[in-house]
């Protein structure tokens, strides 16, 4: 990989979200190398989800500024910064629930690669967006589930189809937002190799809880407390660093299972 | 279970992706397609051939219930496949019929001009009113489909130029292009009614098949993730919007070209009701559903009501409980399909 040189992919510059008196997002600066595989990790109610909604657009920043390759995207809301690579999956799977499978991941490559708007069918077009879609089902292993209702899919496999539309839409940096809540040991592993499996030349930035999934996947991590950034660097750094030993450990009533596991 | 699907398998992409793109074409049809083929080729078949066997009152039904369930696939586009529930396109059937009186009166007589005037009037007012109204969505979309359409009712049952509250009357005989033989038989004019249904048909399942109509199932099950996905739903909502209102004219042109006459008793609030009544009756998101559904509806209301001493309404009444209680999902939705899970909607 040879990002490190280069312009990051992601710039935070002093992203601050503030409701009324509360910032949850406390000047956050952050970058974000080409190809990483980043993680974003942090005790509850540190402000992790805000800073994932400022980030993907989905909520407008108080101050600062987002910058995706190079160009400021601050003002775009979710759907624009989605056109310009910088896609995100949701906490509770969100998919077309009432459409089959295929028609999931063909919304999304319609958008990236067809003109979503044509109201009337052309077979020859339509079968390219099809193909492409099914190729998007074949990387991530659904292929032979392609025609059922997305309804009818279990947990599993609807976090399997969130990838395949998320690769769908050409992305430059995907945003998973708690990608392995909720699922079972054997789908965590199913799910952790999937996204292991992505092209280098997307980058990843993972906000997640489980922290073996965390330091199993990432290359980087970032630690998020009351909203401010208290550590960013390799796993292991982050593993020793003091703040986040305090900002996990430090308070009496913390429960959250800590590295205990790993290291 | 997992991680047998870890490999992908380029031949069972092979096999699926090439029945799901050519739809089945030139190899056998799976049963369930050929079954329903022969379903529409023998319905077309007994709706073609309804005024050989028919009394011209009968026929005249038959005209009205076609042209008023392309009304309630007009409907259906909206509060079905789009996720819209919507009692405004009473507004567009009238402006689409109102215009077809007018042309016919003052201009020509031609059908296929007053198909063309309407269809294009009522698209372009949903076009207007639907920049606003599509910015809202769920209930309140409803209330304010259900202002558009009050609106132009009162504006129709005030404004001179149609008639006012005594309807535009005096609307000569069709006749199908411009200068030729009007028709006066019941049955000629029931077959353009049914050109007209099968015109407005075919532009719906067109619709529904192409990217558009995918867009439209995804702005029903998850605006929020469409927008995830990079695009924006208002053009999504605006042109399926303005096609319905345009669907909803040439019904209103239909309508009047059999009638002869319209008044704004036509597109009252209880015609916008009887409509969204027929949608869910018949099953809404598919658009055969409906349309059996509205066939349901006008018999019961305007036929069957003769034998129960004109209560008609009531009828309806008692058979929309009746069917939301055993037809939860729809005629269309009725046992011969695997009950579908869906996330839940608000409901008319």
């Amino acid at each position: 990989m040879t990002g490190e040189e280069l312009e990051p992919i992601l710039r935070l510059e002093g992203l601050t979200l503030r409701y009324g008196a509360l910032t949850a997002v406390d000047h956050v600066d952050l970058s974000i190398r080409e190809g990483a595989r980043h993680a974003l990790i942090g005790p509850n109610g540190a402000g992790k989800s805000s800073l994932f909604s400022v980030v993907a657009g989905a909520v407008r920043a108080t101050e600062g500024r987002v910058i995706l390759g190079g160009k400021d995207i601050s003002s775009l809301n979710e759907s624009g910064r989605a056109r310009v690579g910088l896609v995100r999956t949701f906490q509770h799977s969100s998919l077309f629930l009432g459409v089959s499978v295929l028609d999931n991941v063909r919304l999304a490559v319609e958008r990236a690669h067809g003109r979503p708007k044509r109201p009337w069918p052309m077979p020859r077009t339509d079968r390219v967006i099809t193909e492409k879609a099914m190729s998007h089902l074949g990387a991530v292993g659904l292929v032979d589930r392609c025609n059922a209702l997305c309804g009818a899919l279990s947990h599993g496999e609807r976090r399997q189809l969130e990838v395949a539309m998320v690769l769908a839409c050409d992305p430059r940096l995907v945003l998973f937002d708690e990608p392995t809540a909720g699922m079972s040991a054997a789908e965590t592993q199913r799910f952790s190799e999937l996204v292991e499996s992505l092209p280098a030349e997307i980058t990843t930035v993972v906000v997640e809880h489980d922290l073996d999934v965390v330091f199993r996947l990432a290359d980087r991590v970032s630690v998020l407390a009351a909203g401010r950034l208290i550590a960013d660097g390799s796993p292991d750094e982050v593993r020793a660093d003091a703040a986040v030993k305090e900002a996990y450990l430090g308070k009496p009533r913390s429960a959250e299972p800590l590295f205990g596991g790993i290291s | 279970m997992m991680r047998s699907k870890a490999q992908p398998r380029p031949s069972a992409a092979d096999r699926t992706g090439a029945s799901a793109s050519t739809g089945g074409g030139r190899r056998h049809l799976p049963r369930p397609v050929l079954v329903s083929r022969v379903a529409l080729g023998l319905a077309l078949l007994v709706l073609a051939a309804l005024p050989l066997f028919l009394a011209p009152y009968p026929i005249g039904l038959a005209g009205r219930i076609l042209a008023f369930a392309l009304l309630v696939v007009s409907v259906d586009l909206l509060t079905g496949v789009t996720g819209m529930p919507t009692l405004g396109q009473v507004a567009y059937f009238g402006t689409g019929a109102y215009a077809a009186g007018l042309v016919g009166i003052h201009m020509d007589s031609s059908a296929v001009l007053q198909l063309l005037v309407g269809s294009a009037a009522a698209a372009l007012l949903a076009l207007l009113t639907g920049a606003v109204a599509v910015r809202t969505s769920g209930i309140v979309f409803l209330m304010v489909t259900l202002a558009i359409g009050e609106l132009v009712h009162r504006f129709a049952d005030s404004f001179a130029p149609v008639g006012a509250s005594n309807g535009l009357a005096g609307i000569p005989p069709i006749s199908i292009l411009p200068g030729g033989e009007p028709l006066e038989l019941a049955g000629f004019i029931y077959w353009w009614v049914l050109a007209v249904f099968l015109l407005g048909m075919a532009v719906a399942t067109l619709v529904v098949k192409s990217p558009l109509g995918r867009s439209m199932r995804g702005v029903r099950d998850g605006e929020k993730r469409l927008h995830a996905l990079g695009q924006q739903t208002y053009p999504v909502k605006l042109a399926a919007y303005t096609i319905a209102g345009g669907l909803a004219g040439a019904a209103g042109t239909a309508w009047v070209a059999q009638t002869r006459f319209f008044s704004p008793g036509d597109l009252g609030f209880d015609v916008a009701a009887f409509a969204l009544l027929s949608v869910v009756l018949g099953g809404a998101g598919t658009l055969w559903g409906p349309v059996i559904g509205a066939f349901v509806v006008i018999l019961v209301r305007d036929w069957l009501s003769a034998y129960v001493d004109g209560r008609g309404a009531l009828m309806l009444g008692v058979l929309f409980v009746v069917a939301v209680y055993t037809l939860p999902r729809g005629i269309a939705g009725a046992r011969w399909r695997k009950p579908l899970r869906r996330p839940r909607r608000t409901s008319p």
